[in-house]
């Protein structure tokens, strides 16, 4: 940011345009790897947008500068925050990446299961919900009516 | 007692440094994790009443004054939450404790889950109690980045690959969450809520509505909103049971909160209030719609979870003082019950070796008690009187008919519709699961289910029915609570105690 410029300059709304357009356009890849440059673009995009929400001056700090010329501070240290973010879940993303290349031998991100399980159905021409009711009554013997319990004959000897 | 305030975020954190010292030891660990959980009930039962009797607590941290300093705020929607969670994650923690061995004949790094999990409730708690747009998102973040190491643990194929999904939407929402918040500094030059709500009031109404459409579209993300929540039942029902119940259970209403927040004390006035019932009633019905034709037990209940999302965003969308009140009384019953069905999910699956309706049935007769742990909160959720889900939404539908006009009808119509089909849904998995002829996907089933984890769920069962019958001096702190987010000046005047606009 320049010093006493008016308003923020043309060049960073474009690069904040250029770096959300490129990331969006990443976000939409199949490889997690890509979804990951993405992410990073976006993010540094969306930081930059925050960066130009503040006034742009000198440094703030007390001594140092007049009032009117300080730069709003609070944008600076919210960009950190967000940078450190950023930061700690695009290394989580990687190491998820490197997880998943690792036991599948890709990183592609699949369809959801809710489409795979339409796909196969529809394959093997079936109708969705199966009825999972099963059985009538008699597949079960504790609904149908008990018969009688049979008594044992005793013995003698058993009877002590 | 405004020192109270920061406790349910630092001793959760605090609590995580220190499980993460002992994660030699399993045993303190376990108590440790207990204290800090239980702690944070008692000082969150504490705020609620303090915010009942007098107002707002707030506290600045640092002890910068507010505009300036970030505040904490405990009105009494907020102590309400905090309380509920504390609660629920109470309950999860001993249930995950009595799962034992954590996970079962996996190597997951079971010593990671109590830090993690605490730093989850931390930052589920500084979300609620955060009076500061930029605390608010960095609450987000620390409750996200603890859901990603949860959703992922153990590092298996199916778990990375659901996790992935979940870890690039929530970033996604993350980042145009944090644009809103650059773009409203932008506008106002604030960032403290109290502050906020006096000028965004003075903006352009074109200005106003963008900044209010991006926040809700963040927000949507993470509350699970219709067109918004296909991530939601792919990713939450492959995480273990645990995991699983608490996200269902509070991840989804943290968002919830700050739409209820946003737009009662950012952007009052119902500017977007045809497009939230809009998107309301498609989330009812589509979501219940989802339940119905599915073959799990868990990814039926990640549907049911979706679809009554759909209640909280009607009541928001009212707006009035019964819609909102609704809206509240409905967070905190659904907090409890879809925690508690998942939990029960879980029994379940140690039980009879898979949630998978094809493969089990005649459970009812297996294991009795498990049969009236989930019949309890199936019925209650969906809606059979006397239970609160039936009070819930019949508080939602009187607001909506209070209303009048041919939209909240509408939505009347839709509530009422997704009521009968979740019952249709509780009553199918009830009729395959739990009747039948007896069936099991294991062939050696545990002889009985550790007692920690009935007894962790039988006291979630409880909670449900304790809101049952408290459910008048529930509704009471909702619509006082309901009352204070309409007027907003309860909350400005003891955030900033000198410029009430």
């Amino acid at each position: 940011m320049t010093r006493g410029a008016a308003g923020p300059t043309l060049v960073l709304v474009l690069a904040v345009g250029v770096l959300v357009a490129a990331g969006v356009t990443l976000l939409l890849e199949r490889s997690l790897t890509r979804i990951l440059l993405g992410i990073i673009l976006l993010g540094n995009g969306v930081n930059l947008l925050i960066l130009l929400g503040g006034r742009a001056g000198a440094a703030p700090l007390v001594g140092s500068t007049s009032q009117g010329e300080m730069s709003d501070a609070l944008p600076q240290a919210m960009v950190l925050t967000a940078v450190v973010i950023t930061f700690g879940l695009t290394a989580f993303l990687l190491a998820v990446a490197y997880r998943s290349w690792y036991t599948s031998g890709d990183d592609e991100v699949q369809d959801d299961l809710e489409d795979r399980q339409i796909v196969r159905l529809a394959e093997s021409n079936e109708v969705s919900t199966a009825d999972l009711g099963g059985e009538g009554p008699n597949g079960d013997p504790e609904q149908v009516d008990p018969e009688p319990a049979r008594r044992r004959l005793r013995r003698d000897g058993e009877t002590q | 007692m405004s020192a109270l305030v920061p406790l349910p975020v630092v001793v959760p954190l605090l609590g995580a440094a220190l499980t993460l010292l002992l994660s030699g030891r399993p045993r303190l660990q376990r108590w440790v994790s207990v204290l800090c959980l239980s702690s944070v009930l008692v000082v969150a039962a504490v705020l609620l009443v303090q915010a009942y009797r007098f107002g707002p607590v707030v506290v600045q941290v640092g002890g910068w004054p507010a505009p300036v300093g970030i505040v904490l705020v405990a009105d009494q929607l907020a102590a309400l939450m905090v309380l509920v969670s504390s609660a629920v994650t109470l309950c999860v923690l001993l249930y995950s404790i009595g799962q034992g061995r954590g996970e079962t004949g996996e190597t997951a790094p079971v010593s990671i889950f109590h830090p993690t999990y605490l730093v989850l409730t931390a930052g589920v708690t500084n979300a609620f109690l955060a009076g500061d747009l930029f605390n608010l998102f960095v609450g987000f973040e620390i409750l996200l980045a603890a859901s990603f190491v949860l959703i992922t643990l153990g590092g298996t194929e199916v778990r990375l690959r659901t996790g992935s999904t979940y870890v690039v939407v929530s970033i996604l929402s993350s980042l145009l969450f944090l644009s809103a918040v650059g773009l409203v500094y932008a506008a106002t030059g604030t960032l403290n809520m109290a502050q906020l709500a006096g000028r965004l009031d003075a903006l352009p109404s074109g200005v106003r509505l963008t900044l209010q459409l991006t926040l809700l579209l963040a927000f949507g993300i993470k509350a699970a909103v219709f067109p918004l929540s296909a991530w939601l039942p792919d990713s939450y029902p492959t995480a273990p049971a645990p995991v699983t119940a608490v996200f269902a259970g509070l991840l989804t209403k943290v968002g919830v909160y700050a739409i209820i927040r946003t737009e009662t004390l950012l952007f009052p006035g119902g500017q977007v209030a045809t497009l939230l019932m809009v998107v309301a009633g498609l989330t009812m019905v589509v979501g219940i719609l989802g339940a119905v034709a599915q073959s799990d037990l868990k990814r039926l209940l990640s549907f049911t979870l979706v679809s009554h999302i759909g209640y909280m965003i009607f009541g928001v969308a009212l707006s009035s003082v019964a819609g909102l009140s609704g809206a509240i009384f409905y967070v905190v019953h659904h907090i409890t019950i879809q925690t508690t069905l998942f939990l029960v999910a879980g029994l379940v699956e140690e039980r009879a070796g898979s949630t998978d309706l094809r493969r089990i049935g005649g459970l009812a007769r297996i294991a009795p008690m498990l049969g009236v742990l989930f019949f309890v909160p199936a019925m209650n959720l969906a809606g059979i009187p006397p239970f609160s889900g039936f009070l819930g939404k019949l508080g939602l539908l009187q607001a909506g008919v209070a209303a009048g006009g041919t939209l909240p009808a509408v939505l009347v119509a839709a509530g009422t519709l997704t009521s009968l089909l979740t019952l249709y849904a509780a009553s199918r998995v009830w009729n395959i699961a739990f009747w039948r002829e007896p069936r099991l996907a294991t062939a050696t089933p545990p002889a009985r289910l550790p007692g920690l984890m009935v007894g962790a769920t039988t006291a979630l069962v409880a909670l449900g029915v304790l809101f049952t019958l408290l459910a008048g001096p529930l509704f009471q702190v909702t619509a006082d609570a309901a009352t204070d987010l309409r007027e907003r000046t309860p909350y400005v005047r003891a955030v900033l105690p000198r410029d009430v606009p």
